[in-house]
C-alpha cells in the first residue's frame, strides 16, 4: 500500500485515459504529459496504460507499507527516499516503511509517480482517470483528488536493477516549446492574416490553465466566420473564443463545443506543453498530418500502444 | 450543403454535413455512424453532434489521405433518407415536477408568450423532441425543437448553481442538467430521470435520434421517486 502523507497543491490517479465514450459526454481524461507518463510504465516494464500520480508542483510525500520498484518522471523535481536522495527518469527500490518526498518542481509542471504493476483502483468506464469536473474516476471514484491519509493499493515488487532514460530523451522544460500546427475544423474560414498570427508571435501561458484546456495570451486572433453549432473537440484543438486569445483543450476538456478551431497540436507536442507554467512562452509551426502520423505510429510502436476502443462502436 | 470531410487532428476528421441545425443533417450524420460501424475501416470512436460526425481512427492502420477517401465513398453510397431514418431511434417518457420551487423561470417564460404556467408546462408535454446530441457534460442531451410558442432566449447572466434533474429550455433547445453546475438555460422544472451517477455506474440511456416525451407528475410523485426539491439559491 501506499499511504498520502502529504499529497501537495493537486495529486490525482491517472491511467491512460476513458476511450470510447465520447459519444455520451464522458471526456479521455488520461496524464496530460502522455510522454513522461508512459516513460515511467516503459521503466518498470508495467502495460502502457498502467494507473500512476499525476503531481502537480511537487511537495507530496509518500509512505509505503509494502516494497515496491518505482520511477518518477517529468518536472525537475527533487526525491528522497527518507533521507537520501534518488533520481527522475530512473528505477528505484522503496522498501516497505521508507518515505518518499517529492520536493518542488525547479522546472517543468508536472511529475509522475509509478510503480510496478501500476497503482490498483476499480475502473468506471473502462479507466480510473481522475475527472475533476465529471465527478469520475480516481480512488474514491468521485473526481477527487487524493487527500492525506489515503491509502492506495500497490502489488509488492522488487527492482532488480536500476533502469534509467538515457539523457538525450530527457525534455528540457525549461525551453520554450515549438507546437505544431496541423490545420483543420474552421482553418480555412479564419482570414489569412488572423490565422498567421499564430506563427509569427509568441504566446504566453495563462494563469487560467488547467487539464480542461491551456489558455493563452497574445495577439488576438479574429474571427470573422460564421458562428458554430456545437461539433466535437479533439485533445490538442485550437479553439479561439470570442476575445481572440486561443485555448489549447486538453484531456478533460468538454466533448462538444461552439467556438471556431484553427486546427490540433500534434499530439507528440502536447506533452511538452503540459509542462509549460503560466508566464512561460509557446511558439508554433505548421507541420503535415501525414509526417505527424509516421512519427505517431513510430511512438505508438516504442511504447506498446494499440489504438483501440474500449467499447464496441 | 455538400458534406465535406476537414482534419480534426493527428487521429480524426470531421464530416460536416450541414452548417446550422437541421433534423435532415442530424439523420445523414446517424446514417454515416452507422454506416462506418459495419464498414471494414478501423474506427475507434465517433462523436456525432447536431449536423457533424467526428470520427476517431486507427493511424496505425489508415492514414489521414486513405479515411477521407473512404468516408467520401462511403457517404456517395448512404441511400437516400427515408421515414427508417426518422423513427429509427427508442421512445423515453420523462416525468417532471413543473413548479415555480424548482421551477423558477416557468413564470419569465409565461410572461414572454403572455400565457399561464400552465400553458408552459403543456405545451412543453405536448411536442415530441428528438436528441439532437449528447456531450459537453457526461449525460448532457440536446434535445429540439422547442416550439415557437415555448422558446425563450438564455438569462442574462448564468446562475451559479443549478441543481442536478433540472429541465431546461434555451432557444430551440431544451435538456436536463444531469450534474449540478453553472447554467444559463431556463429552468422550468425537475426530474429523477437517471442521467449521470458515476458512484452507481448510471450514463445517459439516451442515444443520439431517440425521441423523448416529457410527461407532468406531482409533487408527491417525484418524491415518491426520491426527488428532491432542494430550492435554487
Amino acid at each position: 500500500m501506499i499511504e498520502v502523507i502529504e499529497p501537495g497543491m493537486y495529486a490525482t490517479i491517472q491511467d491512460f485515459g476513458r476511450l470510447g465514450y465520447l459519444k455520451k459526454g464522458l471526456t479521455r481524461g488520461g496524464p496530460i504529459d502522455e510522454n513522461a507518463f508512459l516513460w515511467g510504465n516503459y521503466l518498470l516494464k508495467n502495460e502502457a496504460g498502467a494507473a500512476q500520480i499525476e503531481i502537480v508542483l511537487g511537495g507530496s510525500k509518500f509512505k509505503f507499507t509494502s516494497a515496491a520498484a518505482v520511477a518518477v518522471c517529468g518536472a525537475d523535481v527533487t526525491l528522497k527516499l527518507d533521507n537520501e536522495d534518488r533520481s527522475i527518469w530512473e528505477t528505484f527500490q522503496v522498501e516497505a516503511g521508507q518515505v518518499l518526498t517529492i520536493g518542488p518542481a525547479r522546472s517543468g509542471l508536472r511529475a509522475y509517480l509509478a510503480v510496478a504493476g501500476g497503482i490498483q483502483v476499480k475502473p468506471q468506464w473502462g479507466s480510473c482517470a481522475t475527472v475533476k469536473r465529471e465527478q469520475l474516476g480516481g480512488h474514491r471514484g468521485d473526481g477527487s483528488a487524493l487527500q492525506k491519509g489515503d491509502t492506495l493499493a500497490i502489488e509488492a515488487s522488487n527492482c532488480e536493477l536500476t533502469q534509467r532514460i538515457p539523457w538525450r530523451y530527457r525534455p528540457d522544460y525549461s525551453k520554450p516549446p515549438v507546437l505544431g500546427l496541423i490545420p483543420g475544423f474552421q482553418y480555412d474560414q479564419f482570414a489569412m492574416a488572423e490565422r498567421e498570427k499564430l506563427s509569427f508571435h509568441e504566446y504566453k501561458i495563462s494563469q487560467q490553465s488547467d487539464r480542461m484546456g491551456i489558455r493563452l495570451e497574445g495577439p488576438a486572433i479574429e474571427y470573422a466566420g460564421k458562428g458554430l453549432v456545437s461539433e466535437g473537440i479533439n485533445i490538442g484543438s485550437v479553439q479561439v473564443p470570442p476575445n481572440g486569445q486561443p485555448i489549447i483543450m486538453m484531456n478533460d476538456r468538454q466533448t462538444l463545443g461552439g467556438y471556431p478551431k484553427l486546427g490540433n497540436i500534434s499530439p507528440l507536442d502536447l506533452s511538452r506543453l503540459a509542462q509549460c507554467r503560466p508566464g512561460q512562452t509557446v511558439q508554433f509551426t505548421r507541420v503535415e498530418v501525414a509526417q505527424v502520423q509516421q512519427q505517431l505510429t513510430k511512438y505508438y510502436d516504442f511504447f506498446g500502444i494499440t489504438p483501440a476502443c474500449q467499447t464496441d462502436h | 450543403m455538400k458534406p465535406s470531410i476537414v482534419n480534426a487532428g493527428a487521429d480524426a476528421v470531421i464530416v460536416y454535413f450541414s452548417d446550422e441545425i437541421s433534423l435532415a443533417a442530424n439523420q445523414r450524420v446517424l446514417q454515416l455512424d452507422a454506416a462506418l460501424a459495419d464498414s471494414e475501416l478501423a474506427i475507434l470512436e465517433t462523436v456525432p453532434a447536431y449536423s457533424s460526425l467526428m470520427v476517431y481512427y486507427d493511424i496505425t492502420r489508415h492514414s489521414d489521405t486513405d479515411v477521407r477517401g473512404a468516408v467520401k465513398a462511403i457517404i456517395e453510397s448512404l441511400p437516400a433518407l427515408d421515414e427508417r431514418d426518422a423513427a429509427q431511434g427508442q421512445t423515453h417518457v420523462i416525468p417532471v415536477y413543473y413548479d415555480e420551487t424548482v421551477g423558477p423561470d416557468l413564470a419569465r417564460i409565461a410572461e414572454l408568450h403572455g400565457c399561464s404556467a400552465e400553458e408552459v408546462i403543456e405545451r412543453h408535454c405536448r411536442d415530441s423532441y428528438r436528441v439532437y446530441a449528447l456531450g459537453f457534460a457526461p449525460g448532457f442531451a440536446y434535445m429540439g425543437e422547442v416550439a415557437e410558442d415555448l422558446q425563450a432566449p438564455r438569462l442574462d447572466s448564468p446562475r451559479t448553481r443549478i441543481p442536478a434533474g433540472s429541465v431546461a429550455i434555451a432557444e430551440r433547445q431544451t435538456a436536463i442538467y444531469p450534474l449540478a453546475s453553472p447554467g444559463g438555460w431556463n429552468i422550468i422544472g425537475r426530474t429523477t430521470f437517471p442521467l449521470y451517477e458515476p458512484q452507481k455506474g448510471i450514463l445517459n440511456q439516451l442515444n443520439s435520434g431517440d425521441t423523448v416525451r416529457f410527461k407532468a407528475i406531482s409533487k408527491d410523485e417525484f418524491i415518491a421517486a426520491g426527488g428532491s426539491v432542494e430550492a435554487f439559491e
